[in-house]
This record gives C-alpha cells, sequence and structure tokens, in this order.
C-alpha cells in the first residue's frame, strides 16, 4: 500500500557565494547578487521522501513550493529527480509574509493535495535561517512534527520511526500519520537529476498542465491570514553587517614575534 | 505590568548553561520596562538550590513544572503547558533558548497563541517610544542584521542564539519567590513516542563550552594536518574548531563547525589557522574575548577582526608555537 508525500520545498539565493554587495544602497536585499537556488536542505527532504517512495510502493511523492512565478526552476528539478507531481503557490497577495503566514499558506496547499501521510520539509531555509515554517505548519494542520531528522529509520503502513540529530546525540522517536518532519543535510545525500526526465521537463513552464500554479482562491485560504496582513512581525530595520575592526596587534612571523605573542596572552592570563 | 519570562532548559535534572544566558537578556528587558522577570523550567528532578540560581541569576520568580514523564523533551507535552501558562499569566514576552529544542517548541507554541516570533536573535533592546521589543537577527547568510517587532501581538517571542552572551555573575543577596506549578495529567501528549537515545559517536566535541579553540579553515590543505590542531589543543586544553569549508572536504566532523551553519562560540582564546574568514564563519566567533589569526594572505577578513594577526605560513607557525607550549612557554 503507497503512502502519499508531500515535500515542501523553496527556492532561495545563494548566501554562501555572494558576488558583489548584498545590499542595495536603499537597504533592500539585492537579489540579482545572489544566484537563486535550492534550499539545501530541502534536496535532502526531497530525497528522505523518494527513498520512502522507494521502500513502499505505489507510493506518490507530491513537491509544492510558495513564491515568484520564476520559482518553477526548484519544482522542475524536483520532477528531474523523480517527483511524481508538483505545485507553485503562487499570488501577489502572499507578499511580505513571515512565518506565521507562510505556514498557514502552506497549510492550506497541502490540504489541497488531498489525504497525506508524511510531510517533508528542510529544517531551515539558508536565507532566513528561522527553522520555524516546519513546526508552524504542523501545529496548523494539527499533525505530530519530528524536527531535525537525519535518517527516516523505518516507515511501517501507519507509522514511521526517526532518528532526530540533537545537542550530543541522537534521539529516535515514532509517530503515527500523519507527521511533518524537517530534514537536516546530515543524511543521505539528494541523488542528481535524471536525464530522462530532464528531456521530459526542461521546457515546461509555470502554468503548463506539469507545473500548475495555485491562487489564494484555489488553495482556499483566508485572505486577511496571508501575506504581511496575516504576519504579526514587522521589519523595523535592516542594515548591513560591518565587521568592526579591533586595535589589531600585527606579530611578526618571526622568534621574537612568537615570542612577544605568547607573552602577552600570559600577561593578561589568556594562558597559564 | 506584565513579566518578561525566560525558558530556561535542564538535562537530566541539570540547569543547562544557557538559562543563565537568557537571564542576562530578560533582566536587562525587565529593568528598561521596570517590571519583573520570570523563568519557566520543565522538567524533573531539579533541586531546590539549582532553582535557587536562577534566582541568584537575576530571576524575580521560578515557576517549575515537574513530573518524570517531563524528563525528556516533547514538543506536544511541553506545549500543552506553556500555552496554559501563558493563558494564566499573559508574560509580555518570552525568551527561549535557540537549541534543538526551543527551535521546535517556539514556532508551535506561537501559532497556538496566535502571535509573532523572531528566531535566533543576538541582540535584544527595547523601543523606548512604544515598549515594544525588538529583536535583531543576521540574515541572508550573516550579511544583514535584520530588527523586527511584533507591535500588535503579545506575548512577543523570541529564540536568542546560544552563547551569543554571557550568564550573569550570581548575587547571593538577590531574593525571589520559587512557585512549584502542579503537574497535570491532561498536559501529557504521546502523540511523538520517545524510543530512546544515543550518544553521538565519533569525534564529538562540545565546541559550545571550549575556553580556548583552535580552528582551521581551507588553509590546513588535508584532513591529517588537523593533527597539528590537535596537539596544539591538547597541550592548551582547548577543543578543536573547523570552518565549514574544512567540514565539507570531511577533514573533521560537523560537531566541529564553527559559524552560521554550525556553533556560535565565545571562547577566552580563538587561534585560528588557515580561516581566511567568510562572513558565516566570523558570525559565530565575534564574541571570543581574544583572536588570534594565522594566514599568510595579508588581507584574510579575520586578520581584520583579529587581536593578533600572524601573516605568515601555518606550517610554520603552529610547530613554533607548539615547541614554545612545550618548552615551558
Amino acid at each position: 500500500m503507497g503512502l502519499n508525500l508531500v515535500v515542501l520545498v523553496k527556492q532561495v539565493p545563494d548566501t554562501q557565494n555572494i558576488t558583489g554587495e548584498a545590499m542595495k544602497e536603499d537597504g533592500t536585499v539585492n537579489r540579482g547578487a545572489l544566484p537563486a537556488i535550492f534550499n539545501p536542505e530541502d534536496l535532502y527532504a526531497l530525497e528522505a521522501a523518494l527513498r520512502v517512495k522507494e521502500a513502499a510502493p505505489g507510493s506518490k511523492v507530491h513537491v509544492l513550493t510558495m513564491g515568484p512565478p520564476s520559482a518553477e526552476q526548484v519544482l522542475k528539478e524536483s520532477l528531474y529527480r523523480g517527483a511524481d507531481s508538483v505545485a507553485l503557490i503562487t499570488d501577489r497577495k502572499f507578499a511580505g509574509a513571515d512565518t506565521l503566514a507562510t505556514s498557514y499558506a502552506l497549510k492550506c496547499a497541502i490540504e489541497t493535495t488531498g489525504k497525506y501521510d508524511i510531510v517533508f520539509c528542510g529544517r531551515q531555509a539558508i536565507d532566513g535561517d528561522t527553522a520555524q515554517v516546519g513546526p508552524q505548519t504542523a501545529e496548523k494542520l494539527g499533525i505530530n512534527q519530528i524536527t531535525c531528522v537525519d535518517h527516516i529509520e523505518q516507515t511501517d503502513e501507519d507509522s514511521l520511526i526517526a532518528r532526530r540529530s540533537i545537542e550530543g546525540g541522537f534521539e529516535v522517536v515514532k509517530s503515527a500519520y500523519p507527521v511533518l518532519v524537517t530534514m537536516t543535510d546530515e543524511g543521505h545525500v539528494p541523488r542528481t537529476s535524471s536525464a530522462i526526465k530532464v528531456m521530459t521537463y526542461k521546457n515546461k513552464k509555470a502554468g503548463d498542465p506539469e507545473i500548475p500554479m495555485w491562487s489564494i482562491e484555489h488553495i482556499g485560504a483566508d485572505f486577511e491570514a496571508c501575506g504581511l496582513k496575516g504576519s504579526p512581525t514587522k521589519v523595523k530595520e535592516i542594515e548591513s553587517v560591518v565587521l568592526k575592526a579591533q586595535e589589531l596587534q600585527m606579530i611578526e612571523n618571526s622568534d621574537e614575534g612568537l615570542s612577544n605573542l605568547m607573552h602577552s596572552l600570559i600577561a593578561d592570563h589568556t594562558l597559564g | 505590568m506584565s513579566y518578561i519570562w525566560t525558558l530556561a532548559e535542564q538535562a537530566n535534572g541539570h540547569l543547562k548553561q544557557v538559562s543563565f544566558e537568557l537571564l542576562t537578556r530578560g533582566r536587562k528587558l525587565a529593568d528598561s520596562l521596570d517590571t519583573k522577570l520570570a523563568s519557566l523550567l520543565i522538567g524533573n528532578g531539579v533541586s531546590a538550590e539549582a532553582l535557587r540560581e536562577l534566582i541568584l541569576s537575576g530571576a524575580d520568580e521560578v515557576y517549575y513544572v515537574e513530573d518524570p514523564r517531563l524528563a525528556s523533551f516533547s514538543c506536544e507535552t511541553y506545549s500543552n503547558i506553556m500555552v496554559e501558562l501563558i493563558k494564566t499569566f499573559q508574560p509580555h514576552t518570552i525568551l527561549a533558548a535557540a537549541t534543538s529544542s526551543g527551535r521546535t517548541l517556539m514556532p508551535y507554541v506561537a501559532v497556538r497563541v496566535k502571535t509573532g516570533l523572531t528566531a535566533d536573535c543576538t541582540e535584544l533592546d527595547i523601543e523606548e517610544t512604544t515598549g515594544n521589543l525588538l529583536q535583531t537577527r543576521p540574515a541572508i547568510g550573516g550579511n544583514i542584521l535584520a530588527t523586527i517587532k511584533t507591535p500588535n501581538h503579545r506575548p512577543q517571542m523570541a529564540t536568542v542564539r546560544p552563547k551569543s552572551t554571557r550568564p550573569p555573575e550570581p548575587d547571593a543577596d538577590r531574593d525571589g519567590k520559587i512557585i512549584n506549578v502542579p503537574f497535570k495529567e491532561e498536559w501529557l501528549d504521546g502523540r511523538v513516542e520517545f524510543l530512546g537515545y544515543r550518544k553521538d559517536a565519533g569525534d564529538f566535541e562540545n565546541i559550545e563550552e571550549a575556553d580556548i579553540i583552535i580552528a582551521g579553515g581551507k588553509g590546513m590543505k588535508k584532513a591529517e594536518n588537523f593533527k597539528m590542531l590537535r596537539r596544539l589543543s591538547d597541550s592548551l586544553e582547548g577543543m578543536v574548531g573547523a570552518t565549514r569549508d574544512a567540514v565539507d572536504r570531511g577533514w573533521i566532523g560537523y560537531s566541529h563547525q564553527i559559524g552560521l551553519s554550525g556553533k556560535t562560540v565565545s571562547p577566552k582564546l580563538y587561534i585560528g589557522a588557515g580561516i581566511s574568514g567568510s562572513i558565516q564563519h566570523l558570525a559565530g566567533i565575534k564574541t571570543s574575548e581574544i583572536i588570534v589569526s594565522i594566514n599568510n594572505d595579508p588581507e584574510a577578513p579575520l586578520h581584520k577582526i583579529a587581536d593578533f594577526a600572524i601573516v605568515g605560513d601555518l606550517f610554520n607557525v603552529l610547530p613554533e608555537l607548539q615547541k614554545r607550549l612545550e618548552g615551558g612557554k
């Protein structure tokens, strides 16, 4: 008997590989300097879902993302790797959503897919690094959740066993379906695209039958609870990080220089 | 005026250090609002003396919910307790640690009490004109700092990065109330069943607790060269850290990774060898007391924030330092 698997993914700016300034002069994020990529931990979530599908024949992997039409790229990459179906949740009214409003929209979209057993998502996205959307979506759905999972150890017809990677060790927990799991990047390395699937999907666009676009009305969301309107937190200000210069002491790479360094460290009780 | 709350954490009946760091944050907020600071603890087997330490470190009141079934973290059960206490006492602000449990529990609770939550804050302040909590956190890979507020919803909730501040000096004269909150059966939620705990095998080290850290980056060139760092850290009774680059190359385990995607550390002495200093790494070390940078590139960003910079070949400098340590300094 197959399981219905939903994977939540996000297209993010590649914060590890910034070219140029991260901020524009007007204080907004300079998206142009940041190449858009598949959020790394979401790829691990997709991989975990595909492995569950392989272990439970007849399962379906459905991938959802919320974002502008250009986010179709992460859905195509999901199809290349073996997702059965995808949908792009896109509507101007979702703009400015914080984690609470985002999790509400995702909840509505997940319910639109029909009956589901396991929802997978990355633990956190590298643009915001909040790790809040997973747990908040679980609570909006009213289902169980297991965060910081590195491996799904076992899936049965009605429950799974997962290993949580926490400070200093691992917790092993069991939960009945439906359950939401957030995956870290310590698990199975995500597979690469299948050449045949790339050929099949590479020319598809958002709006094509393979990549449907879901609006606020399509997922039955309440406008008041979406976007900026549905967000309790507000951004007050944003500033670029400037690293402060210290009272830097240059140490010469010589016998004397290194001895002086040791003496300084001993003198202020850092050492000894 | 409603109170400021911190959520203390325990393991096996012992309070975690981060519980005290939160009191440093909370005390400052409570004082600027002229209100009281309370610490909430959920767990089992914590002694009265340990609870008393929370008072000595700045709490005015401690709410303790105790039961053997609360010994290990359960998001569903813990959130039932928090939601009821929040509804009863209506705190102004709740601060929790940005640990694996804090970052799981707080989002869940925020949804249930319908309020905002800001993750992994590094600075907290009160806005003078409104009394709102100003929550500052790094975003976009540490390249920006965003200040967030929750103007119309209460409580205001934030998780705080462990080690981003120091615990307060305990004050033996401080007085406060310890309130044992009676446990209710109805709080228990067994939907997610705890099967067991396994200690990390391999080379796990809790570098967040280290006083001295010797860290290596891409400039270490290969895994074997980390032995030089290990030897130096053994002589100094320190621990070995690494950049994401070094961990991604498989030179050392993830538990050693420092930076936004790893641990934040705040040792007395941090020595970085062959680390250019990406903004993500620097965000994880900036509360260190003394930073020493060893790099042959004079333009390395780590040199710029260091207290002592050695422009030189680490393969020459590290053995020289080792020699001096072994030669009785």
